[in-house]
């Protein structure tokens, strides 16, 4: 007789920890098929707010911590990433209709995408931080910094590549993070969050969500906790939404095409710049 | 002692070609608006008209969008970058040359007194322009890859605070990426920009590239609803600030703001005391008090509370508050009847919700709109005096035990904007700056600005920065990375 599997429940990822939904809802995952893969988590209003309250806790602790410490946590994110990589895949395989082989080279470009990320923790400021030459008897910078608390909302497919380019962009610069995974390819998030959970991510700093992407919007951006959002994975009518809920604490609100590119990270630092007055 | 008395020193109106009736600037020309609406500007240190004039309508904010785009297209957006840089020094160099013109003119306007209009307003105008001008041919290197583009009809919209100088920052980095620009001018200060139509004149500006149109908020709405502006850039309140960021939401028009602030100016007990109290004075007394950034939270260490408050009012005592044409003046007029009222409405509540007030001992002007400087002692962080800004000359007095405490009181507003540290230890300096949720920290001085430096707020006090490359930015569409 054949073996049965252990199936998986997936869950959020909420401050460190896999809680279920506090509304006890969920709903059915069909793979490309249509046959039964998963109940994921339908993340209720309180969820979300539970994550802005861990995500802010984290942020004073991530943001000031060394730009080399963060590095080597994004890097240690690939290397666990690595390993999974067979899990990854399969769920890919299972939500997206693709081939393994697909599905594998998505995972590598993930990979190596978190990688890219990791490298840049320590070249922000140089690309983005200047030395003002003012008119005066003063030293005068400009530096990045993290923004504070950073919502996401992640595209369909490719899910794993959408997933990294917004996570690995919004915590490089020491913001933390409160995903909500694409709607239709949840898993590969909730996958992601067990790596999260064993790579020196602190408890926080990234939390995930799985629900339903319209109710969710709303909720986000009028959430008066949350600094800014990476809307890449809303349709226009969605970020319509969100943009006028955010306006109440002038929320930066950025959808972004390239997933590779220094303009995600930038889009979530503020830059702050420094009079020193110079005297004896 | 023996005490000497200043003599006068007015500055001269002599030097102004002041016409009665003003015209919108459309299509570089002076153009009188189709409805044949028209306000009134005042001299708020007499209350006195100074001036009539036009009132730009929705069909005068369309003519003035048409003509920016088409300067765009036709003229601005093709020309060599050089030559454009050409035409903004030439703008630099023309404002040097008439600046005292320019301050006599917004001193007249605006209230402030003429020894900052002519030091710092003017000056800082100019060398906004020369600074820009130097980019124009040099977009390749502003961080956003190699040729990088405008965004084409750029919608400005500045306060009544600063009202060349916000033309300034707005118009120099518009015109140097290459952009095209309808300006609004505050209601209570166009004069200084309806001159500015006149330089652009002098330098040959194409006509259309710089457009003005003056009115009122409703102006102004026009504007931000214009389906053929690609850009706003609004310098007022948050509120209003909010209510743009809403009225874009569904379009894809880009946006920077630069709104209010409830700067903490945090002094600690190692500071130079006489130091920090002249930049304490110089944090709220400037202009008025009428700055976004103003340092208008005022955090002392406990220990030296009493030394530094009784420093600050024997320093107030001597603020010499009148004539904003005379080079004597320290603190001029505030700028309008309802900017009084809300200052008034505001100090009220400090009043009522037991702070304690005390204001120099100073004569004020029986005609015009004035406010003492004031200070308010024993404020706590829920009054509305240390939550709300005021943008007058009134300072809220709060204290701190720790530099923990500090920073935790510093940032406990939705606003971040400014702030300062006053202490002669270096790295506590250096720990506070990075601990304030702020885009501009002064330590050890206050209220500097420079076009070289980005400025621009966290939090509720806007998006992006003006100044610098990063300010440049906001006015281009990112190159190839």
């Amino acid at each position: 007789m054949n073996r049965i599997d252990v199936m998986k429940t997936y869950k959020l990822y909420i401050n460190g920890a896999f809680p279920r939904s506090e509304s006890g809802r969920v709903y059915e995952l069909k793979d490309a098929k249509g046959a039964f893969i998963a109940n994921p988590c339908w993340a209720s209003r309180k969820d979300l707010r539970d994550s802005v309250v861990a995500a802010r806790s984290a942020f004073s602790g991530w943001s000031k911590a060394t730009a080399y410490n963060r590095g080597q946590v994004l890097y240690r994110i690939a290397e666990v990433m690595q390993g999974r990589s067979s899990q990854f895949a399969d769920e890919i395989v299972a939500q997206e209709g693709i081939t393994t082989k697909q599905a594998l080279a998505q995972v590598e470009e993930s990979i190596d995408l978190m990688v890219w990320y990791a490298g840049w923790t320590d070249k922000i400021s140089s690309l983005s931080g200047a030395n003002n030459p003012v008119a005066g008897s003063f030293y005068n910078f400009t530096t990045p910094e993290a923004i504070g608390v950073v919502g996401a909302f992640i595209e369909g497919k490719p899910s794993l590549i959408s997933l990294i380019a917004s996570v690995g962009s919004i915590i490089a610069s020491g913001n933390t993070a409160v995903v909500i995974a694409s709607e239709k390819f949840p898993l590969t998030a909730i996958t992601f969050a067990e790596v999260c959970a064993t790579s020196d991510v602190p408890a926080g700093v990234i939390n995930i969500l799985t629900g339903k992407t319209p109710e969710l919007v709303g909720w986000m951006g009028s959430h008066m906790d949350v600094d800014a959002v990476d809307a890449s994975g809303l349709s226009s009518k969605q970020l319509t939404e969100l943009k006028i809920a955010g306006a109440d604490n002038l929320k930066r609100i950025h959808s972004f095409k390239s997933v590779k590119s220094p303009d995600r990270i930038l889009a979530f630092v503020e830059h702050k710049t420094v009079w020193q007055t110079i005297g004896v | 002692m023996t005490e000497f008395e200043y003599a006068p020193a007015l500055e001269s109106t002599s030097i102004l070609n002041l016409q009665s009736d003003y015209k919108l600037f459309i299509n570089g020309t002076y153009t009188a608006a189709k409805a044949g609406k028209r306000f009134t500007t005042v001299n708020p240190s007499t209350g006195e008209a100074i001036a009539s004039i036009s009132y730009a309508e929705l069909d005068d904010v369309n003519s003035a969008v048409a003509a920016a785009r088409a300067a765009y297209t036709k003229v601005w957006g093709k020309m060599p970058a050089a030559e454009r840089g050409k035409y903004l020094f030439r703008i630099a160099r023309l404002l040097q040359e008439r600046a005292r013109e320019f301050a006599v003119l917004e001193t007249l306007d605006n209230g402030k007194p003429i020894r900052e209009s002519r030091d710092t307003d003017i000056p800082l105008a100019a060398a906004h322009f020369f600074y820009h001008a130097g980019w124009a041919d040099k977009l390749d290197y502003a961080g956003l890859g190699t040729n990088p583009k405008p965004l084409g009809v750029v919608g400005q919209i500045i306060p009544w605070n600063f009202p060349l100088l916000m033309l300034a920052w707005k118009v120099a980095p518009a015109l140097a990426a290459g952009n095209t620009v309808v300006l609004k001018p505050a209601e209570t200060t166009p004069l200084t920009a309806l001159l500015f139509a006149e330089v652009c004149q002098q330098a040959g500006l194409p006509a259309g590239v710089v457009n003005i149109v003056t009115g009122d908020g409703v102006t102004g709405s026009y504007l931000v609803n214009h389906p053929d502006v690609d850009k706003i850039a609004f310098t007022g309140s948050t509120a209003v600030g909010k209510a743009i960021a809403r009225a874009v939401a569904d379009t894809k028009k880009s946006v920077t703001l630069e709104l209010g602030g409830k700067a903490a100016n945090i002094v600690y007990d190692d500071a130079a005391i006489d130091e920090a109290v002249e930049g304490i004075v110089n944090g709220i007394f400037f202009n008025q008090g009428h700055v976004c950034c103003a340092g208008s939270r005022l955090l002392v260490q406990e220990s030296v509370q009493d030394e530094v408050i009784e420093k600050l009012k024997r320093r107030m005592a001597l603020i010499r508050v009148g004539n904003p044409l005379d080079k004597n003046t320290d603190l001029g007029a505030i700028n309008s009847a309802e900017q009084l009222a809300r200052i008034t409405e505001l100090t009220n509540t400090g009043d009522a919700e037991g702070a304690e007030r005390w204001s120099a001992p100073c004569d004020l002007p029986s005609k015009g709109y004035w406010y003492a400087p004031t200070i308010f002692t024993g404020v706590s962080q829920t009054h509305r005096i240390a939550r709300e800004e005021i943008f007058g000359p009134v300072l809220s007095v709060l204290t701190f035990r720790t530099p923990a405490e500090a920073v935790e009181k510093a940032n406990n507003t939705p606003y971040g904007l400014s702030a300062g540290v006053w202490s002669e230890k270096g790295s506590k300096v250096l720990w506070t700056a990075s601990k304030l949720r702020a885009g501009v920290i002064w330590t050890n001085t206050f209220n500097k600005f420079d076009p070289t430096s980005p400025f621009g707020g966290f939090k509720e006090s806007g998006w992006g920065r003006e100044g610098g490359r990063h300010g440049l930015a906001a006015y281009l569409k990112g190159g190839k990375n």
